[in-house]
């Protein structure tokens, strides 16, 4: 499908999911909606690994994203009539299992034989934590510097971010599906274009173009009108909100658009709202394949719902690959209550005071207890400007442990205030607070040596 | 005369473990230099005073017309450790956009900067 040929050619990447949870609908629409190549599936987020692990020691065929296989199953005819390759690191921490999954609803719809499924692995470090440890990687917290083995006993998942290469070689293989586990989210992108034009691996530009291509995509709707700031009163029809594709050619130029039809608005603002989300050093946009350079990069608009990138710059890649840790780091919990005018303030201060008197004299401790007022200053806090008494206000209080009875005892706390606390309170009908195990995010660097991707070719 | 920050930009934030990032994009390019030479480091420490625990980093991007702040110690540790409504820094923008600046009359007329109506 891939239109004309030589320096004009296009190959079209389509942005089906933003993270797990997205819209269902989204990859079908994607595939439905106009012509595109690949349909490319971003599914994990820091923590969702670790979830993933839990799930698979559980049941070692799960492990993965499982909205995954009802993606597939939908976008089925276009890949297997049209030719549409699908690229997603939807495999988690069970990329096999995933594929087997996936041929098996191939295999219930009558496709049996027509999907080659290009399987990644090798991101996966948890195998392998102890003898990196015993070689001298610190596998050092790149936040705080502290060395992974105060945390080791506490390791639930540990994943290498990797790169294009053995997805390139997965296409190259012939997968007209490609599923990983930890890629970076931008590879999934690029990874098809560098498949398509051949670009080398030190081919900088182009490789930051791709990157930079995948990182407008990655989030889905978020660059094509989706929580977009800018004129959001008037941006058009969000309920039929067309998801992002890259229009790119062989010179590392692309077009960001939506097919034709659909809700949402692709503007010059719209894609710099999402070039500058999660962004750190934007002179050094580090990459396993190469590292991009945001200051490089010129839009332009270039008809309804297009814009134009390029100028794009890159460097080589480092040495490191960037490693996601996560880790069980205590317990927490939130319980809220709102109360009613007049006064809802005061009184939701007040059953603030009550609560924090009462653990206090139960000699209750936490590591960290949170309180704030929604309604009156929970998402900007001292920089609210308050305009006038608050017609309700939801009082909302969370706290955090290492003692998992300590946290229990505070979600006993909360509704005992209905009755014996400050008055015209409701909204309690949710019931006690869940106490949470809380995984957090250890982010490390390792040396690139260390980590061996593996492809191997389902069907 | 006043101008209020929410007027001439638009943003986005997010996150990196505790640390939220702010990209302040000028709605109209001419007033970049304007929003850039405002918002220094010190000037957006200042507004962040009481709600972020670190440092301010601060990046320019003139290609896109945007400046890229890092408030490190904003979110509660972040991600899954924090207790907070916005753990991930989602709506540090439009805390950005709160500010107000300062800006000389003859300049705020040259650059057709809107007037600050309520404060």
């Amino acid at each position: 499908m891939s239109q004309t040929s030589g320096s004009n050619r296009i190959v079209r990447v389509a942005a089906g999911q933003g993270f797990w949870g997205d819209w269902l609908d989204a990859p079908r629409r994607q595939v439905e909606g106009g012509p595109v190549d690949y349909l490319m599936l971003d599914y994990l987020a820091e923590v969702t690994m670790s979830i993933l692990q839990k799930q698979k020691e559980r049941d070692p065929n799960m492990g993965y994203a499982r909205d995954f296989i009802g993606a597939m199953e939908s976008v089925l005819p276009a890949v297997v009539d049209r030719g549409v390759r699908v690229v997603a690191n939807a495999g988690g921490v069970n990329p096999v299992a995933c594929a087997r999954a996936v041929l098996d609803v191939a295999a219930a719809r009558g496709a049996t034989g027509k999907l080659k499924i290009g399987v990644v692995t090798g991101d996966d470090l948890l195998p392998h934590l102890d003898a990196l440890i015993e070689q001298g990687h610190a596998l050092a917290n790149m936040e705080t510097g502290e060395p992974l083995s105060t945390v080791r006993d506490r390791v639930l998942s540990a994943n290498a971010y990797i790169g294009s290469v053995p997805i390139v070689e997965a296409l190259a293989r012939g997968a007209n599906v490609v599923v990983t586990g930890r890629s970076t989210d931008t590879a999934l992108t690029m990874a098809p274009l560098r498949h398509e034009f051949g670009w080398g691996a030190t081919d900088w530009d182009r490789l930051a173009a791709g990157i930079i291509a995948g990182h407008i995509i990655e989030c889905g709707a978020q660059c094509s009108g989706g929580n977009c700031l800018y004129d959001w009163r008037n941006i058009p029809d969000l309920a039929n909100v067309g998801y992002p594709i890259v229009e790119a050619r062989e010179d590392g130029t692309f077009v960001v658009t939506k097919h034709p039809g659909t809700g949402g608005r692709i503007n010059v603002p719209s894609v710099t709202e999402q070039l500058v989300y999660e962004m750190g050093d934007p002179h050094s946009y580090i990459t396993p394949d190469v590292v991009a350079d945001f200051a490089s990069i010129q839009l332009a608009p270039d008809g309804e719902d297009r814009v134009r990138v390029y100028g794009i710059k890159g460097r080589p890649a480092t040495d490191k690959l960037k490693v996601s840790i996560a880790y069980r780091a205590g317990f927490k919990a939130v319980g809220t209550l709102v109360y009613a005018w007049p006064d809802a303030l005061e009184k939701a201060q007040l059953a603030d005071r009550v609560l924090r008197e009462r653990l206090d004299n139960m000699g209750l401790r936490f590591d960290q207890m949170l309180t704030e007022f929604v309604g009156v200053s929970a998402t900007h806090g001292p920089l609210t400007v308050t305009t006038g008494e608050a017609p309700e206000v939801q009082w909302r209080i969370g706290v955090r442990s290492a003692d998992r009875k300590a946290v229990e005892r505070f979600t006993r706390e909360i509704a005992p205030l209905v009755l014996n606390g400050p008055p015209t309170v409701t909204g309690f009908a949710g019931g006690r607070p869940k106490v949470e195990e809380i995984v957090a995010y250890w982010p490390a660097l390792v040396d690139k040596s260390v980590v061996q991707t593996k492809v191997e070719i389902l069907a | 005369m006043k101008v209020r920050l929410v007027d001439i930009a638009h943003a986005r934030s997010g996150d990196k473990g505790d640390t939220a990032n702010v990209g302040v994009i000028a709605l109209r390019p001419e007033w970049y230099p304007f929003i850039a030479e405002s918002l220094t480091k010190a000037r957006v420490a200042q507004h962040f005073t009481g709600v972020i625990t670190g440092d301010v980093e601060r990046f320019e991007l003139p290609n896109l017309n945007a400046l890229n702040f890092l408030l490190h110690g904003a979110l509660d540790g972040g991600g899954t450790l924090s207790l907070k409504t916005d753990a991930q820094g989602k709506v540090f923008s439009t805390a950005m956009l709160r500010m107000v600046l300062d800006v000389d009359d003859d300049r705020a007329r040259a650059l057709k900067l809107p007037e600050a109506s309520r404060i």
